[in-house]
């Protein structure tokens, strides 16, 4: 029963798995983005009071999605590489790290360009843009920390341990900062979370978040693939795959 | 010979208390610190006190926090660098009670005078006095967590050459609720206001890094002294 999850940890066998899966997250992802793509800036209805400007959501709340779901992968691939200490856990672990950082940094960018026709700052001390800013700052923790270390196998467990610590800490982070934030402002003006939302708009939302999630997986494929090179580049089986 | 566990505890923090005393310097440069990071913001913003009694909860706060980074660099290291630390590892011992309490003396010799001094610095910035005691309460709750947080990071950051800058990337953001409820306790008693909601997060904060904190320091604490 185990012997499909032994054989992921067998870096040759990972390493010809991600190249045979790659097309198949690769070209999917391709296509649900431009379908999505389509019908949220072309067929979805202009918002009642935002105008088109809303149709910056749908790069917006996919990458605030794939922020947080990769952070959960990363620290999942981090205990799993630390309680059966598989290297190919560690190795994708430290793959997730800098996509999840961009998926971040995108929502706070994307985040913001909304924020300056809507609320008419760049930035607003916001629950959902703080909470975000926070586990970028957590994701940047987590690259420095890995970066440190000379050794990669201790690299890869005292990262392991602060994933771990962090993702504990990521719900208590973002519900404190919401509480923090509703005391402190009013409601703000728009909010994303308006109690019906057109199934127009939402079925291209839906759409673009299951296209982003597709996208990961074909760049983990090529990033995994990499951090095995980099990690077995002294191994025999190399130069059979030539 | 065998050491019940109560015991060992006692035999850690006065080990460490002994200690500080003969370095007693070190233990005063944090509080040092935070005197002059306090000093800075009426330097730095507006002297006139009616302005400084509004940001006074998140100074007060904000120094704390940074003085107690400050104060974790000496946690662990010395105890590292001489070996101490790797007899314990193979002591079998529970690693994970013996730097809990090692985080406890920590917290006495570095939350604690903060705790001691903070209305010092609230009279300064012109804090109402009638706030002084949830202050005083918001940091003793608080200064538990951030120690105890802090100490995940320095078992962490431990083995890394010069991980001074590293160890605050890691902890203030893992810290931020802290300074979040603390602040909010000080701000709301300073307006008159019942503090007891931030101030029961503030301790359901401190129970989790007190219960859960000492298992991550352990396993941070393997790796790091492992080679």
């Amino acid at each position: 029963m185990w012997t499909w999850f032994h054989k992921l940890a067998s870096p040759p066998h990972a390493y010809r798995a991600a190249g045979v899966l790659k097309p198949w997250f690769e070209w999917p992802a391709l296509l649900v983005i431009a379908a999505a793509a389509y019908g949220g800036l072309v067929l979805a209805p202009p918002d009642y009071q935002q105008g088109d400007g809303f149709r910056i959501l749908y790069v917006h709340a996919p990458s605030a999605w794939m922020s947080m779901f990769v952070y959960v992968s990363m620290a999942i691939a981090a205990a799993v590489g630390l309680i059966w200490r598989m290297k190919l856990a560690h190795a994708f672990a430290a793959s997730c790290a800098p996509v999840g950082a961009s998926f971040t940094f995108l929502a706070l960018v994307t985040g913001a360009v909304w924020g300056k026709p809507m609320w008419g700052t760049w930035w607003v001390w916001d629950a959902r843009l703080t909470s975000e800013l926070i586990l970028l700052f957590l994701y940047l923790g987590y690259m420095a920390l890995r970066a440190s270390f000379d050794d990669p196998q201790r690299a890869d467990r005292a990262s392991a341990v602060l994933a771990i610590v962090g993702v504990i800490n990521v719900p208590i982070i973002h519900y404190s900062v919401v509480w923090w934030n509703t005391l402190h402002q009013g409601a703000t003006v728009t909010k994303l979370d308006t109690p019906s939302i057109d199934l127009a708009m939402l079925v291209p939302l839906l759409a673009m978040i299951v296209g982003f999630m597709l996208f990961f997986a074909a760049v983990m494929c090529d990033r995994v693939r990499a951090e095995i090179l980099r990690r077995e580049r002294s191994a025999s089986w190399l130069s059979e795959v030539g | 010979m065998a050491v019940g566990i109560a015991r060992l505890a006692v035999l850690v923090i006065e080990r460490d208390l002994r200690l500080a005393v003969r370095r007693w310097d070190q233990v005063l440069q944090p509080l040092v610190f935070f005197l002059i990071v306090t000093t800075l913001f009426p330097l730095a913003t507006d002297p006139d006190m009616s302005q400084l009694r509004r940001i006074a909860p998140g100074v007060v706060w904000v120094a704390a926090m940074l003085s107690s980074l400050l104060a974790l660099e000496s946690l662990f290291r010395p105890d590292v660098e001489d070996g101490t630390m790797e007899q314990w590892t193979l002591s079998g011992q529970p690693l994970a009670w013996l730097l809990l309490a090692k985080t406890a003396a920590h917290w006495l010799l570095s939350g604690l005078p903060l705790v001691v001094i903070s209305p010092l610095v609230a009279a300064a910035l012109g804090l109402e006095s009638s706030a002084w005691k949830v202050l005083i309460l918001s940091l003793l709750i608080g200064t538990i967590a951030l120690s105890m947080i802090g100490a995940i990071g320095a078992a962490l950051t431990v083995g890394v050459r010069r991980g001074n800058v590293l160890l605050a990337l890691l902890v203030l953001p893992l810290a931020m609720p802290v300074l979040i409820f603390g602040a909010r306790a000080v701000d709301l008693a300073s307006h008159g206001e019942s503090a007891v909601g931030p101030l029961n997060l503030l301790a359901a904060l401190a129970m989790i890094s007190v219960t859960l904190g000492p298992f991550a320091m352990a396993a941070a604490m393997r790796i790091s002294v492992e080679s």
